[in-house]
C-alpha cells in the first residue's frame, strides 16, 4: 500500500524547506505537482476510489497540495529575495571611479566674449555682420576720412600687401560696406580679427574688434551714451560707472573714448588700471558727415553713431586674464579653462 | 606733450589743485598719460656761494673751499668737483640732507681734511641736465634758499597724450588756452615787441612753391656769443618738457616750439650762400641730416635749399652741413609756415619723426610767425647777444589757409548731442575758444581761429560745445527703435551650432593667427597661390594661410612639448588665396585630432584615434544640416595627407572639403610623433541647410535580413552600398554596414563585407516571399557588379 497522504505531505514540505535554490525547490515542485508528479498521481488514482470515498479523498488530497503550493511560495520568495540579494552584492560597483567616453572640449574665450556681445545687442535688433580680412584702402581708410598720408595713419601700423591691398586695422570697413549697400534704419554689429603691424607685451599682431553702429532720424551722443552705459553694465553684470571722455576719431564726430571703473579694483586704482581707478574700454562717435557723404546716405536726413570695442580686453577683464599673448598661443591649459559655457 | 605745471600756470593759474587740472585736461579730450614730480625728493639743500677755493694738501683731485650758506658762518667743504671755482653759486647739500637714492649728508673727513656737507651737480639731485661737475646756478641766485624752491622741484610734468587734432595744444600757450576756457577765465596770449634792428645786414629769401610755404620769415643774427650758456631757468623748463639742452640758439628754438607751438630753424649764416630757396628736391638731390641720416629726396620733399644745394628738409630736419655749432657767430634765424598736406607723410618716408615735422603736419598757427621769430630773437639776444637784422619775409597771403565761416544752426546742436545748451552758453564756449561768431536767422556763422586746424564743418563746432560742456553733463537715454521683426532663416545653419556639436565632442577651439611661415605653408599647400605681406612682423607669420591646418598643426605641436600626448583643436576662419588679380578669402572650419581617442580612462582599453572617429565627427556635423544623403567621401591625394588615407568630401555637387591622415613624412618633418588627423570644411558649403519634410510612417513590422557578401578588396564599400540602394526597391528602407572581415573563410585579396537589410512596406505586412525576392535581387545585382558570393 502506498505511503500515508499525512507522511507524504510532510515529506514534501520538508524537501522545500531543504531546497537552497531556486532550481532545486522547483525540481522538488515538479516531483510533487509535475504531469507525473506524487500529488498528480495520487489524484489519478481517486478514480479507483468508491464513490462514496472519493469526495473525501479528494478533498484530502487538496488540502495537501494546498498546504505544499503554499509552502513551495514562500520558499520560492525567500530564496528569490535571498539571489536578489546576491545579486546586488555581486553587482555592487565603485561610483567613485570616472565616467567613461568622450569629454567635452570648450569654446575660445574670444568667441565666449564675442558670443555675448553680439547676443545682448542682437536683442535689440541689431544685424550680425562680418566683412573681408583683406581690405582695400578705400574701405579701411578713404571713406571713413582718413586720407593717405593723415597722422591717424600713422597710429594705425598697417600690414600691406601691395599699395592699395591691406589687412584691415580694425572693423570700422564693414560700417562702410553696409552704409553702401542698405539703406537707414541701420542697426549693425560686425565683429572680426583685425590686423597691425605691432608685437609686444601688449600687443599682439592680430586681435579682435567689434564694430557697431546705428543709422536713423535723430540718433543722437544720447543715444550713444545709452545703448553703451547699458551694454557696458550688462556685459559685465554688475552697476558701475562708465565715462565718456572726447576724443578724436576721423570717422566720428564728436568722439569720445568710454572709461569704465576698474572691474579689477572698483575703481581704487591697482596695476591693471594703472592706478587711475579707470580702464579704457572702447571709442565712439557720432558718424562723421563726410563718411555719410561716400556712402551716399544724406547726413541731413539722417544721424548715427558708431562704436568699436576690443574683445581681448573685455576678455581678459571678464575673465582676469592677464596677459594678453596667451590668447593666441593656444596652449591647452589656458584653453581648457573656458570649456564652462 | 610734457610740460612743467609751474610754467603753465604762469600763463594761466585756475583755482584748482593738479589733480582736479588733471582730471579736467582728460574729460576735455587732453588725456594725461602721466603726471611725475619734477625732481626726486630730497631736502635739505639750499642755495650757497664758493668764497674761496684751495687745493687739498693730501690729494691732488679734492678741493678744499670755503663756502657761505648765507647765515654768517662759512662751512669748510671737500670738493672734487673740476669746475668748482670761487664765487660761483651752488646747490650745498647741508649736513642732515637727504639726496635722491637715500643718501644722508653727514661730516666727514677726506683724507684727513673735515668737510661739512657736500656741494652737488645736477645728477646728484636726481635732475637730468647734461652739464657735468657742479650744477652752477645763477650769480643771483639767493644764497641760503632752499634749493627746491628756488629751481621751483616742487613742480608736476605732466604728460598729455594729444590726438591728431588738437595740434593747437602743441605748446605751453595752447593748453594755457585750453585751460583758461575750461575754466572759464581770461586770457590771451602775451604780446612780443618787436627786437631792435641793429644790424643792417639781411640774407635774401625767395620761395619758389607759395603753395607749399605760404609764409617764410628769415632773420640774420651776427655775433652772438659762442660761450653762451644757456639760463637754468630755459634749461629746467627743456629738461621737464623732455628736451635735451644742446646750445644755447637752439635751446631757444625748442625753446619757443614748446611756448608757442612754432618750430624754428637756426642755421649758421656762414654756411649759406647766396639766398634762401625754398624749392621742391631736384632729381637726384640728397642731404645729409643732422642726425646723421643721409637720405635720397624725392622730388616732392619740401628743401630749403642756398644757392648751392638743399639745406634742410622742410617743417622736419636741418641738414648737417649748415647746423649751428659751437663756433657759429652768425645765425640765420627761420619761422614759417607750411602746408600741413606737403609736409604729412615726408617725415614718416624717412624714419622720422621730430618736434617739428608733428607740429608741421597736423597744423601750425600761420599768424604766429612773426610773434615767434620776434620771441626767439628777443631771446637769443639776451643769451647770446648779438646784432638783430630786419626780418625778412616771403608771403603769399593767398596760400595762406583760409577759414571760412561755419554755419552752425542751433536746432542741429540739441538733435546731435541730444540736449539743448542755452544759446548764451554756446556762445561763449565758443568765443573762448577763439572763434568768431556771428548771428545767423537758424543760429551762428562761426568763424574758427587760425590755430584750429580740426574745425571745419559744423558737427567739429558741435563736438566743441559738447567737449568743453562736458560729455559727462550731456543726457544718456536709451534709444528708442523701429520694431520690426528680424528674418530667421532656417535654410542656414548657424556656426554657432557646429562649434557646439564639436566642442560636445571633445574639441577645444584655438585661434592662431591668419599669418603663416611660408616654408610651412609650401609643405602643406603646396599648390594654392598665396598672399604675402610686404612688411610682415617676422618670417613665420609672413604669408596669409591658404587654409587652416598649418596653424592648427603648429597649435598641436606646440601642445605636444608641453607634454599633451592627445589632442582635438578646431578654428573657424577665414583662409586667402589669390584669385586672378583678386584676392579669394573664404570662411573654413578645420579640426585635427591625435592621440588616444577617449581621455586616458580605468575601464576601456587605450586606442588611438583614427580616420573614421574623424569621420564621424564631420558626418555628425553634417546631420546637424539635414543633407547627409548628399555627403560622399572619395579617396583622392592631397600633398598633406597619407594618400591611402584622405579622402575628398563631397555635398551634392560641392567639394565642401578634406579629411585624412597627415602624410608620415610631414608627420616627421614636423616633429610628431603620433599620426595626426585632420579635416578642413568649407562654411559657406557646410552650412546650408536642408528644411525637414515629413514623411508618414509605416504601420506595419520592419523585417531584417543580414547577408555576408563576399567582393574584391578594390571595391570599396561606399560602392557596395551606393549598388545596394540602387535597386530601387519600395520596400528597402536601409542598409547597414555591421561587419568587414578578412581572413579565413575568405580567399585573399577579397573581403567579407555584412549587410543588414532593413525592409518595411506602406500597405501591407511583408511576406517572405516578398522578403526573398527583395534580397535575391540585391545579390542577383551584387554578383553582376562586384562578383561578389554569398558568404556561407
Amino acid at each position: 500500500m502506498s505511503t500515508p497522504l499525512e507522511e507524504l505531505l510532510v515529506q514534501a514540505r520538508k524537501q522545500v524547506a531543504e531546497a537552497d535554490t531556486l532550481g532545486k525547490l522547483d525540481q522538488v515542485r515538479v516531483h510533487y505537482l509535475g504531469k507525473k508528479g506524487v500529488f498528480t498521481e495520487r489524484m489519478k488514482e481517486l478514480g479507483t476510489l468508491p464513490a462514496e470515498r472519493r469526495r473525501e479523498a479528494g478533498a484530502w488530497i487538496n488540502r495537501a497540495k494546498d498546504q505544499f503550493t503554499a509552502d513551495l511560495e514562500a520558499r520560492k520568495s525567500a530564496l528569490e529575495a535571498i539571489e536578489l540579494e546576491e545579486r546586488l552584492m555581486r553587482e555592487t560597483i565603485d561610483v567613485t571611479l570616472p565616467g567613461r567616453g568622450q569629454r567635452t572640449g570648450g569654446l575660445h574665450p574670444v568667441t565666449l566674449t564675442l558670443r555675448r556681445i553680439s547676443q545682448l545687442f542682437k536683442n535689440v535688433g541689431f544685424d550680425i555682420v562680418e566683412g573681408p580680412e583683406v581690405e582695400d584702402d578705400y574701405h579701411n581708410f578713404e571713406a571713413l576720412n582718413i586720407p593717405a598720408h593723415h597722422p591717424a595713419r600713422a597710429m594705425h601700423d598697417t600690414f600691406y600687401f601691395d599699395e592699395h591691398t591691406l589687412l584691415r586695422t580694425h572693423t570700422s570697413p564693414v560700417q562702410v560696406r553696409i552704409m553702401e549697400s542698405q539703406s537707414p534704419p541701420l542697426r549693425v554689429i560686425a565683429p572680426g580679427r583685425v590686423y597691425r603691424c605691432d608685437s609686444d607685451l601688449t600687443h599682439t599682431p592680430m586681435f579682435h574688434q567689434v564694430e557697431g553702429f546705428v543709422v536713423d532720424r535723430d540718433v543722437s551722443f544720447a543715444d550713444l551714451k545709452g545703448i553703451l552705459y547699458e551694454f557696458l553694465t550688462l556685459f559685465f553684470e554688475q552697476d558701475m560707472q562708465v565715462r565718456f571722455r572726447p576724443s578724436y576719431f576721423p570717422f566720428t564726430e564728436p568722439s569720445a573714448e568710454v572709461d569704465i571703473e576698474c572691474v579689477i579694483c572698483g575703481g581704487g586704482g591697482c596695476r591693471v588700471c594703472k592706478h587711475t581707478g579707470w580702464l579704457e574700454v572702447m571709442g565712439c562717435g557720432m558718424i562723421h558727415p563726410r563718411v555719410f557723404e561716400f556712402v551716399k546716405i544724406d547726413p541731413e536726413r539722417y544721424t548715427g553713431f558708431a562704436f568699436g570695442l576690443g574683445v581681448e580686453r573685455l576678455a581678459m577683464l571678464r575673465y582676469g586674464i592677464n596677459d594678453l599673448r596667451l590668447f593666441f598661443e593656444n596652449d591647452l591649459r589656458f584653453l581648457s579653462q573656458f570649456a564652462a559655457f | 606733450m610734457r610740460f612743467s605745471e609751474a610754467w603753465l600756470r604762469e600763463y594761466v593759474n585756475p583755482p584748482i589743485d593738479t589733480k582736479r587740472l588733471v582730471h579736467q585736461l582728460t574729460m576735455a579730450g587732453l588725456e594725461v598719460d602721466s603726471v611725475e614730480s619734477a625732481a626726486a625728493p630730497f631736502s635739505g639743500v639750499i642755495v650757497a656761494e664758493v668764497l674761496e677755493v684751495s687745493p687739498h694738501p693730501q690729494a691732488d683731485r679734492l678741493r678744499v673751499c670755503v663756502v657761505s650758506d648765507g647765515s654768517g658762518e662759512l662751512l669748510q667743504i671737500v670738493c672734487g668737483a673740476p669746475n668748482v671755482r670761487a664765487g660761483m653759486r651752488v646747490p650745498l647739500a647741508v649736513e642732515g640732507a637727504r639726496l635722491p637714492g637715500d643718501v644722508v649728508i653727514r661730516k666727514s673727513e677726506l683724507r684727513g681734511v673735515a668737510s661739512f656737507g657736500m656741494l652737488c651737480s645736477a645728477k646728484e639731485l636726481g635732475i637730468d641736465d647734461p652739464q657735468t661737475g657742479l650744477m652752477e646756478l645763477p650769480a643771483d641766485a639767493p644764497v641760503g634758499v632752499d634749493v627746491r624752491n628756488y629751481l621751483k622741484l616742487d613742480d608736476c610734468v605732466i604728460e598729455v597724450d594729444l590726438t591728431p587734432n588738437r595740434a593747437d595744444c602743441l605748446s605751453i600757450e595752447g593748453i594755457a588756452r585750453e585751460v583758461a576756457s575750461l575754466n572759464a577765465l581770461d586770457w590771451t596770449a602775451p604780446s612780443v615787441p618787436p627786437v631792435p634792428v641793429t644790424s643792417p645786414e639781411t640774407f635774401p629769401v625767395s620761395v619758389s612753391e607759395p603753395e607749399a610755404c605760404p609764409r617764410y620769415l628769415g632773420r640774420l643774427i651776427k655775433g652772438v656769443s659762442r660761450t653762451a650758456q644757456t639760463p637754468l631757468w630755459m634749461r629746467e623748463r627743456l629738461r621737464r618738457a623732455g628736451i635735451r639742452s644742446l646750445d644755447a640758439v637752439v635751446d631757444v628754438t625748442n625753446y619757443v616750439l614748446l611756448e608757442m607751438g612754432q618750430p624754428l630753424h637756426a642755421f649758421d649764416a656762414a654756411k649759406l650762400e647766396g639766398g634762401i630757396h625754398v624749392r621742391y628736391a631736384e632729381p637726384g638731390e640728397k642731404l645729409a641730416l643732422l642726425n646723421g641720416q643721409e637720405v635720397a629726396l624725392d622730388r616732392d620733399v619740401l628743401v630749403i635749399a642756398d644757392q648751392r644745394k638743399a639745406l634742410a628738409l622742410a617743417g622736419i630736419m636741418g641738414g648737417s652741413d649748415s647746423a649751428v655749432v659751437d663756433g657759429t657767430a652768425d645765425v640765420f634765424l627761420e619761422c614759417a609756415f607750411f602746408t600741413p598736406s606737403v609736409i604729412m607723410g615726408k617725415a614718416r618716408r624717412y624714419g622720422l619723426n621730430t618736434e617739428s615735422s608733428h607740429r608741421f603736419e597736423r597744423g601750425v598757427d600761420p599768424e604766429l610767425q612773426t610773434r615767434a621769430i620776434e620771441r626767439a630773437s628777443e631771446l637769443i639776444l639776451s643769451i647770446a647777444g648779438g646784432e638783430a637784422g630786419a626780418i625778412v619775409e616771403a608771403a603769399s597771403p593767398s596760400h595762406l589757409p583760409q577759414r571760412a565761416p561755419i554755419l552752425l544752426r542751433y536746432e542741429r546742436i540739441t538733435r546731435l548731442l541730444g540736449m539743448r545748451i542755452e544759446r548764451p552758453k554756446v556762445v561763449e564756449i565758443l568765443q573762448r575758444l577763439g572763434m568768431r561768431l556771428a548771428d545767423h536767422p537758424e543760429g551762428w556763422t562761426v568763424t574758427p581761429p587760425g590755430f584750429r586746424f580740426d574745425i571745419a564743418i559744423e558737427a567739429d563746432l558741435i563736438e566743441e560745445l559738447g567737449r568743453v560742456y562736458g560729455y559727462e553733463s550731456l543726457p544718456r537715454r536709451r534709444p528708442v527703435m523701429a520694431t520690426a521683426m528680424r528674418p530667421v532663416s532656417e535654410k542656414f545653419l548657424d556656426l554657432d551650432r557646429l562649434k557646439n556639436l564639436l566642442v560636445d565632442r571633445g574639441y577645444q577651439e584655438a585661434i592662431t593667427y591668419s599669418f603663416v611661415d611660408e616654408a610651412r605653408q609650401a609643405l602643406i599647400e603646396p599648390e594654392i597661390p598665396y598672399l604675402a605681406l610686404q612688411n610682415p612682423i617676422s618670417a613665420d607669420l609672413a604669408v596669409m594661410r591658404t587654409g587652416l591646418w598649418c596653424g592648427l598643426l603648429d597649435a598641436a605641436l606646440k601642445n605636444t612639448f608641453r607634454q599633451q600626448s592627445r589632442i582635438r583643436l578646431f578654428e573657424a576662419g577665414l583662409r586667402f588665396a589669390r584669385h586672378g588679380a583678386g584676392v579669394e578669402q573664404r570662411k573654413s572650419l578645420a579640426g585635427l585630432a591625435m592621440g588616444s581617442v577617449h581621455e586616458e580612462q580605468w575601464g576601456e582599453a587605450v586606442r588611438a584615434v583614427d580616420f573614421y572617429d574623424v569621420k564621424a565627427d564631420v558626418e555628425a556635423m553634417v546631420k546637424l544640416t539635414g543633407r547627409e544623403a548628399d555627403l560622399g567621401f572619395v579617396a583622392a591625394a592631397h600633398p598633406a595627407l597619407h594618400p591611402g588615407q584622405s579622402a575628398e568630401i563631397r555635398l551634392g555637387d560641392d567639394r565642401l572639403g578634406w579629411i585624412g591622415m597627415l602624410h608620415p613624412r610631414l608627420e616627421k618633418q614636423l616633429g610628431f610623433e603620433q599620426n595626426v588627423f585632420l579635416f578642413e570644411l568649407d562654411q559657406d558649403v557646410l552650412l546650408g541647410r536642408q528644411i525637414p519634410m515629413f514623411r508618414g510612417i509605416s504601420k506595419f513590422p520592419q523585417v531584417r535580413r543580414d547577408i555576408a557578401v563576399i567582393i574584391d578588396e578594390s571595391v570599396t564599400v561606399g560602392r557596395l552600398v551606393a549598388c545596394v540602394k540602387s535597386i530601387d526597391s519600395p520596400i528597402l528602407r536601409q542598409v547597414v554596414v555591421f561587419d568587414v572581415y578578412r581572413g579565413q573563410g575568405v580567399e585573399t585579396g577579397r573581403k567579407s563585407v555584412a549587410l543588414g537589410l532593413v525592409l518595411q512596406d506602406e500597405a501591407e505586412t511583408l511576406t517572405d516571399a516578398r522578403v526573398d525576392e527583395t534580397v535575391g535581387s540585391v545579390l542577383e545585382r551584387l554578383s553582376k557588379e562586384f562578383n561578389a558570393r554569398l558568404r556561407d
